[in-house]
């Protein structure tokens, strides 16, 4: 029996007229990696925001680790703090150092004493690479830098599962690498992955499955290798041929 | 400048107000308002201190100044307790702390603020201590006398003008500082609150420990502003006979005739607080810009 850490069943999310979500199904295997691909306005965003009720959905359901995620806020919290996530935009926290922004919620969430939680974040500071900025402010930091601390700020909490929404969308091309390494990194100790993102050379290298979206539905649902020989639907061999001709 | 020819425009090209030598441009830049400013304290401190009639107003209204400068702190202390949780109600998605919030703001800004401190002194908090008795009467129905004892003594004597006059500077205050910290907490982005939730922050650990420290840091400037303006509004305390700066003023010019000795001291005192306190804040304002991220 397949242990799936993450269960998805007929989710709908309407924001207003616009559907966003029109009826996902999915199921994600604890250590496995999907990677999420698809047009922009196909969804994407709005399903990994779903996953941990970032957005709550019109109707649906969520299932984490065998519990069915309700709108209760101890229980969403809970959950929350089991899933981390990395955003496009990084979103650190500007007036706290390094070291705050990966200490912060270890404190206030997992109520961790300051000593343990400093060194469970310099742990992590050292996994994605820059011990060294531990006392920067994140202004004083590339994008990639700032990316990493996210990352970082996030595995502090011991997640189960870890979202990416575009993690390298924002930055700079020599930039990307660095990240993507990380991330790589991650994928090999078997970390549950999510990740909303076009970097098809992670993708080979990572996913165990790709999950192409087209308004609001999952269009195809396959493998890396069968994406790149024998994609299945039209709408995938069209959607690769645009984004394969600006990547590789 | 000078390796670059084409940079560095010929004389002629120059309009006519850059044409003129640098002494020229730094002197129309000087600012003389403030050198004006410092010459009327100094002229009037020269007075003050030269001419018996001066030297005896003065003497007079500083009696006052402890009365204004507490005034202005303990009604604006109070004022930010207010203003920060009416700002939060205001955001709230809770219909009833959102109404509550909002209809405070709305009523103190719909009515004047001299209106509003006769009103508060004299109508609202008698109305409290009525009602504050009542409770006690009801108490000590209960058997309660230990605690209805002490609330039905409470009289209106009890609640001084000075006091008064500080609750209602407080909660007229309070609702514009609401709106500054509204506008404080809405200028951060939804990317803050969302990576803190996704931490597993509550609502209210999201906005102690992120949006807070950057909202009151953006709207310091603004709540500066509000204090130098609370230190000029608290002389409207002296319709209450609190004893301010203004209030002995008035009280000296009453009787003694002499006008113009007491409100010119009175105005070059406030002058002086005012200014004083917006060099201070300007101050505070660049440390925290070097420091701050």
């Amino acid at each position: 029996m397949p242990d799936n850490i993450i269960e998805i069943r007929d989710l709908h999310k309407h924001f207003g007229d616009v559907r966003a979500l029109n009826g996902i199904s999915l199921t994600v295997e604890r250590g496995s990696v999907v990677v999420v691909i698809g047009p922009s306005g196909s969804g994407k965003s709005t399903l990994l925001r779903c996953i941990n009720h970032l957005e709550t959905p019109t109707s649906g359901e969520v299932w984490i680790d065998g519990k069915r995620l309700t709108t209760n806020a101890k229980q969403l919290n809970a959950v929350r703090a089991e899933i981390g996530m990395v955003f496009q935009l990084f979103n650190l926290f500007p007036h706290l150092t390094v070291m705050e922004n990966v200490t912060l919620a270890q404190r206030v969430v997992r109520k961790r004493p300051q000593e343990e939680a400093q060194e469970i974040a310099m742990q992590q500071l050292e996994h994605v690479g820059i011990p060294e900025k531990a006392n920067a402010y994140p202004e004083q930091l590339s994008g990639g830098q700032q990316q990493r601390v996210a990352i970082a700020r996030a595995l502090a909490m011991n997640p189960k599962i870890m979202l990416f929404d575009e993690p390298t969308s924002a930055l700079d091309p020599e930039m990307i690498r660095e990240v993507l390494d990380v991330m790589l990194t991650l994928a090999k100790e078997g970390m549950t992955m999510v990740v909303v993102s076009h970097e098809m050379g992670f993708t080979r290298a990572a996913a165990d499955s790709v999950i192409l979206m087209d308004e609001g539905l999952i269009v195809e649902d396959t493998t890396p290798e069968e994406l790149f020989t024998a994609p299945k639907h039209e709408r995938t061999k069209l959607f690769l041929s645009q984004i394969l001709h600006h990547t590789d | 400048m000078a390796d670059h020819p084409s940079l560095s425009p010929t004389e002629e090209s120059l309009p006519i107000e850059l044409r003129k030598d640098p002494m020229a441009k730094r002197l129309s830049r000087f600012p003389w308002w403030f050198l004006t400013m410092i010459l009327i304290a100094l002229w009037t401190a020269y007075i003050i201190y030269s001419r018996e009639n001066y030297s005896k107003a003065f003497e007079r209204i500083i009696r006052g100044l402890g009365t204004t400068i507490i005034t202005a702190l303990v009604a604006y202390g109070v004022a930010l307790v207010f203003g920060l949780l009416a700002g939060l109600g205001r955001i709230s998605r809770n219909v009833v702390l959102n109404n509550l919030a909002t209809l405070y703001v709305e009523l103190i800004r719909g009515i004047p603020m001299l209106v509003l401190i006769f009103f508060i002194a004299l109508v609202g908090v008698p109305t409290v201590v009525d009602a504050v008795n009542g409770l006690g009467g009801w108490l000590n129905d209960l058997g309660l006398t230990a605690v209805g004892g002490i609330l039905s003594r409470v009289n209106n004597q009890a609640v001084s003008m000075s006091v008064r006059a500080v609750i209602a500077l407080a909660v007229t205050y309070g609702a514009f500082l609401a709106e500054i910290f509204r506008a404080g907490i809405q200028s951060i982005g939804r990317g803050q609150t969302e990576a803190a939730r996704s931490l597993g922050m509550s609502t209210g650990q999201a906005m102690r420990y992120v949006i807070l420290p950057q909202a009151v840091r953006n709207v310091l400037p603004a709540l500066g502003n509000d204090f130098v303006a609370m230190v000029k509004d608290s002389s409207l305390v002296s319709v209450l006979a609190v004893r301010d700066i203004t209030q002995v003023a008035r009280l000296y010019a009453g009787s003694t005739f002499r006008f113009r000795e007491a409100y010119v001291t009175l105005s070059v005192l406030y002058l002086t607080m005012t200014v004083a306190l917006s060099l201070l804040i300007q101050l505070v304002e660049r440390r925290l810009r070097r420091h701050a991220r």
